[in-house]
């Protein structure tokens, strides 16, 4: 157990040392929330009881969507990457630790650290201006687990799209898959509530909505308290089942690799 | 070699070299494209909901979509070496353009073709033609004419763009991250019409990155709509594509500024 925490923390570290780049994200994020405010506004303002959500409840959606974009997992672990591509991924199967917990813990650094650096300054602001109204301590221990369950199933995911690259070719083809449904059913584009009917009970069952839809709807009062439970064990199942899958996807990964000697 | 025939000797290298991993390649293609399209389908998801956007319908929507992502992804293929010119400066790769006896900035542009951007190029094309025919727009050529104009002056103005954001690393040898807002973020801006956002973004993507000169104004001339927002000359609506072809011209200017106070990073 020692040395997942040593790899997760290590990795923390090393992550939180990129402020400027934060600082210039941070910027852009600010851009796109307002541009997507500005379009639903427009969308929303004579929808009247067409809209499932208020536009109070799709602005505070928006900005906590921007300031837990990062929780997203876009891509592959880019190091794990090269070292599929350079052989020097051997290394990595030498390790006296199972293989799979240590990519895992590794995933889990790569999605808090940034998010951690661009949250607080984002959450600030939004709320100083009026577009978040926090709720009761109730719900936001609600969402507080809910965020923890996202970034299990975030780091699952992760370490899965990372694992396709042991087929380098057809991984990168799939990865981009993969990214394009988190996009779409994960409700950081349109809020999941505002799909067409016959397209919620496909997103309820997704895993992709417990990376942000669950604990946003949760914070915004979307989802009711009571059902809080139902929607977190929804995350922790999915997490659970990416893991199963991941494992036995890298089992079967390592079996066939062969690594190029020189 | 002249110029146009040295381009593209440059662009069929680059194919070539790509296309030696021909699975890879479509897969990454399909995924891009699949990806890209995601967002037209979210739109179509918000318009299933609410009908209407101020009075604009999806076809309308779609029109402007369409010629904004076509135009980025031209100039990304055109132009994507400027995209990734940080990294020359860093790693002072520029310096051996500067000894070939060639137009440095048609090295850098023509630098890393990537054929990838065929995945955008289909998804704007397909819901370009999509719009054409869900539209129904008298398609006069004169119509046809100025459809095409504002897609080749946006392709101008994004490569513009492209080209200012590589001449800022001459100073910062970063690539500039910012920079984003203008290219994706303008693209993601043009996707609607400019009359529903507040009007400081209106001014900004009017008078200072002039995207609307080349999707909002000759929009309205395709779709012969009023302009009682901003009230705009018919002429102007007609014309204003060429703002995109002079804005390039101009980012040449700049570019070629920035190389005569090029210095190298030594490494």
């Amino acid at each position: 157990m020692r040395a997942y925490w040593t790899v997760l923390s290590a990795r923390f570290r090393l992550l939180l040392q990129y402020r400027a780049a934060a600082l210039a994200g941070l910027g852009t994020q600010f851009f796109w929330g307002l541009i997507r405010m500005m379009v639903f506004a427009a969308f929303l303002e004579n929808a009247g009881s067409r809209s499932p959500m208020s536009l109070e409840q799709v602005v505070a959606y928006i900005w906590l969507g921007q300031a837990f974009l990062l929780l997203i997992p876009f891509r592959g672990d880019a190091e794990l990457e090269d070292m599929i591509r350079s052989g020097n991924v051997a290394y990595e199967m030498l390790r006296p630790v199972d293989l799979y917990g240590l990519w895992y813990c590794r995933g889990i650094a790569n999605r808090v650290a940034p998010v951690l650096l661009r949250c607080v300054p984002m959450l600030v602001v939004v709320t100083l201006v009026g577009w978040l109204d926090w709720p009761g301590l109730h719900v936001l221990v609600a969402f507080a687990a809910s965020l923890v369950a996202a970034v299990l199933l975030a780091s699952a995911l992760g370490t899965l799209m990372t694992i396709t690259l042991f087929w380098t070719l057809s991984g990168q083809g799939i990865n981009r898959l993969v990214f394009a449904a988190m996009w779409m059913f994960s409700g950081i584009t349109i809020p999941l509530p505002l799909f067409p009917e016959f397209l919620q009970p496909m997103l309820a069952a997704l895993p992709f909505r417990g990376l942000c839809d669950t604990p946003l709807r949760l914070f915004t009062g979307h989802i009711p308290l009571d059902q809080a439970p139902v929607a977190i064990a929804h995350q922790v199942a999915s997490a659970v089942g990416l893991i199963v899958f991941g494992r036995w996807l890298m089992a079967l990964g390592t079996r066939r690799l062969v690594i190029q000697g020189g | 070699m002249n110029a146009p025939r040295l381009y593209f000797r440059y662009l069929g290298v680059s194919l070539r070299s790509q296309m030696q991993y021909r699975a890879s390649f479509v897969m990454l293609t399909v995924g891009v494209f699949l990806a890209h399209l995601t967002e037209f389908v979210a739109i179509w998801a918000l318009f299933d909901r609410f009908e209407s956007l101020r009075g604009w319908r999806l076809p309308e929507i779609a029109l402007f979509y369409g010629m904004v992502h076509v135009s980025l992804a031209l100039a990304e293929g055109v132009g994507r070496g400027f995209d990734v010119f940080g990294r020359m400066v860093k790693s002072g790769e520029f310096d051996r353009l500067l000894l070939r006896p060639r137009s440095t900035a048609l090295q850098v542009g023509a630098h890393e073709l990537q054929l990838v951007r065929i995945g955008p190029l289909m998804q704007g094309l397909l819901v370009l033609l999509w719009s054409t025919t869900a539209l129904g727009v008298d398609w006069t050529l004169a119509r046809v004419g100025l459809t095409v104009l504002a897609v080749l002056g946006g392709a101008c103005l994004f490569a513009g763009l492209f080209v200012i954001q590589a001449t800022l690393s001459f100073w910062t040898t970063e690539s500039m991250e910012l920079f984003n807002i203008v290219t994706y973020g303008g693209r993601d801006v043009a996707q609607y019409p400019l009359t529903i956002y507040r009007s400081w973004l209106r001014r900004f993507f009017t008078f200072v990155v002039p995207l609307a000169c080349v999707s909002y104004f000759p929009a309205l001339a395709i779709l012969d709509r009023d302009d009682p927002a901003l009230g705009s000359p018919i002429w102007f609506r007609w014309s204003a594509p060429l703002v995109g072809v002079l804005f390039l011209a101009v980012s040449l200017q700049v570019w070629r500024f920035g190389v005569r106070h090029y210095r190298s990073t030594g490494s």
